[in-house]
């Protein structure tokens, strides 16, 4: 193990905390104004009367939000979890059955969709971070299906059909059965999660969990817990994705274990991927290019998963680093 | 009782030697080449419709299976060559999200080739009746015809890996591919076989099942996932874990499946176990892989390699 020891320069750079909107001052236009866009697009299309385009985008924002969430294991910290649509799944129900039983209120609802995905983060996370590689990839998944068949024999919610959730959650300050409420309620979730997850990634804890992904074994050397600080950014992350779950529950008002099964997982680490992991707006990117992506090929033609089939394993082929990685080179080049 | 249960045995078995066979070629693929292949599902369902059109075109179940495995084979070459190649030197993450785009492609050609609904394979008469195996314990003869296939296809794979060359071979990469093809051994074409090795294995379970369950898409999605669960229990690239495992999971989830809910009426009241029952049945399998990796990290007979 001869590696040459990092220069001066690679340690000042690796620990001066970087700007929350990247280096580059082309970079920080390009990220502002695609924040912007996600949010004004919107509202000029529901003012226009195109709420479908408002719908759409509330359900990008929740998805992007499960997909910056995941990305703070994945992108930060080098755990490859296949199971992370379970914690969508959960969020959701936790709207879902206190609502079936008349309760209504959203002060219950979100703060129990995050605490049981905590939960359900912890326990499971326990177990598989004693794996790694592929091991770790297959127990989550593993956990997720679990989760999977818990909700599906749950005959009384519904089961394989699903629940409708017929009022959303009671929030007293703001009415989020108004769409454009939801929709900026959704935004501030999102960018409040991105905000959270730069600000982990800069602290003490965050450096711990980003050193584990380079090297855990010299982590361990140093003297740090790497398992417990592993388990609590998946922890973290997990009751992020709950939270984002609940959310999504709340928008589509109609919820089914549908929501946390594992080809669900993969597209939300594809939205991650493409967008370019360890990044803070990637996952944000790549869940608004794949979404729209399949919108696109889905109005076209109902063979629409054949070329989106294609793009994906073109889009690993081809593209490193994800798509930021891509708007960066050409930053850089052009 | 005990007619139902050695019914429910056999049944297990059949479930057991399919997921072997799928099991095989996922953990060769991973053993070999290191490389972690979700479309093998997509392997199994293609079989399985290769299968059924042979079937009509030459009216022969019997001659369309060898034809079909001919041209599944011939599907794993032309994937293997054309992406698969290309993704054995990068990290796990890539080769899960290229063949989660393989399994759409899959699914959508065959919705496309095939339409979108499921195809029944029609049985020679000499496989449709069913047979006495003990007084009073009847069971359906094709289903002992599958378990027959499968244990054969076993020893078949245990003969080839442990006695032949490309068995040894196989071994060799298995243990240290460099080494291998420092040795002048072509390692390109050895990876392209065994991928083909795979494909077939995994036809050949669509095939076996297709004429009970019909030739469905998506059909490879839900059992692949189970495959999985087998070779992290059985330790990945292990064929002997494998086997072991495919067994037990096949044995596992088939009697919960069937007595779980009356042993549970044991211990708590009726009305629980009956909700109960098919909950943890169908979460039994991933349960003990979770117990199983808690407490062996690396599966029950992790390989001795690199």
């Amino acid at each position: 193990m001869s590696e040459a020891a990092p220069s001066a320069a690679a340690i000042k750079e690796f620990t001066r905390p970087p700007s929350l909107l990247g280096k580059s001052v082309t970079g920080r236009y390009i990220t502002v104004a695609f924040m912007v866009l996600l949010l004004v697009l919107p509202l000029v299309a529901w003012f226009t009367g195109n709420t479908f385009y408002l719908d759409f985008s509330t359900r990008i924002i929740c998805l992007s939000f499960a997909a910056v969430s995941l990305n703070l294991i994945l992108g930060f910290g080098g755990m490859i979890s296949f199971g992370h649509a379970a914690f969508i799944g959960i969020g959701a129900y936790m709207v879902g059955i206190p609502a079936y039983h008349g309760y209504e209120s959203g002060w219950l609802h979100f703060p129990l969709a995050m605490g049981v995905s905590a939960l359900f983060a912890l326990v499971t996370g326990a177990v598989c971070l004693r794996t790694k590689g592929v091991y770790f990839i297959m127990i989550t998944m593993a956990f997720a299906q679990m989760a999977y068949y818990l909700f599906l024999s749950l005959e009384e919610y519904g089961g394989d059909d699903g629940l409708t959730i017929y009022n959303r959650s009671v929030l007293n300050i703001i009415d989020i059965e108004n769409k454009v409420v939801l929709f900026l309620l959704a935004y501030a979730a999102l960018a409040t999660g991105i905000y959270a997850v730069y600000r982990i990634v800069n602290s003490r804890f965050g450096m711990v969990v980003r050193g584990c992904q380079s090297n855990e074994a010299r982590m361990k050397a140093l003297g740090y817990n790497t398992y417990a600080y592993r388990l609590t950014a998946y922890v973290i992350a997990g009751a992020m994705c709950g939270l984002a779950g609940a959310l999504l529950g709340n928008f589509q008002s109609f919820i089914s274990p549908d929501m946390m099964g594992w080809t669900r997982s993969g597209e939300l680490m594809f939205m991650v991927i493409l967008g370019g992991t360890g990044t803070l707006f990637g996952p944000v990117l790549g869940a608004v290019a794949f979404l729209v992506i399949e919108e696109i090929l889905s109005a076209f033609t109902t063979y629409w998963a054949l070329p989106f089939g294609i793009l994906l394993i073109l889009s690993v082929l081809f593209i490193k680093g994800g798509l930021s990685g891509l708007i960066h080179r050409g930053l850089k080049h052009g | 009782m005990s007619t139902l249960f050695l019914i429910q045995f056999l049944n297990g078995l059949q479930l057991g030697v399919l997921l072997f066979l799928l099991a095989a070629g996922l953990t060769l693929v991973f053993g070999i080449m290191d490389f972690v292949n979700l479309a093998h599902g997509s392997l199994y369902m293609i079989g399985a419709f290769f299968c059924a059109t042979l079937t009509f075109w030459t009216g022969s179940f019997l001659l369309a299976v060898p034809l079909a495995l001919v041209a599944t084979a011939i599907v794993g070459l032309v994937v293997e060559t054309g992406v698969i190649r290309h993704l054995y030197q990068r990290d796990h993450l890539d080769h899960v999200l290229a063949t989660f785009g393989f399994i759409l492609i899959a699914d959508t050609s065959v919705q496309l080739i095939w339409g979108p609904e499921g195809i029944a394979i029609p049985l020679p008469e000499a496989l449709q009746g069913q047979v006495q195996i003990l007084p009073g314990v009847i069971f359906p003869a094709y289903r002992l015809v599958i378990i027959a296939a499968g244990l054969l296809v076993a020893f078949g794979l245990y003969w080839l890996i442990g006695r032949t060359r490309l068995g040894m071979l196989i071994r060799a990469g298995a243990s240290n591919r460099t080494m291998v093809s420092a040795l002048g051994i072509d390692i390109k074409t050895l990876f392209t076989a065994v991928f083909a090795l795979g494909a077939v294995l995994a036809g050949l379970a669509g095939m076996l099942i297709a004429p009970i369950t019909e030739a469905t898409i998506g059909m490879g999605n839900d059992i692949i996932i189970t495959a999985f669960v087998v070779i992290i229990v059985g330790g990945i690239g292990s064929m002997k874990g494998a086997f072991i495992a495919a067994m037990l999971i096949g044995l596992i989830d088939t009697l919960g499946r069937s007595f779980l809910d009356d042993m549970l009426k044991v211990f708590i009241p009726v009305n629980a176990a009956e909700t109960a029952g098919p909950a943890i049945s169908s979460m039994l399998i991933y349960i003990i892989m979770a117990a199983v990796l808690a407490l062996h990290p690396q599966g029950l007979f992790p390989p001795k390699v690199r």
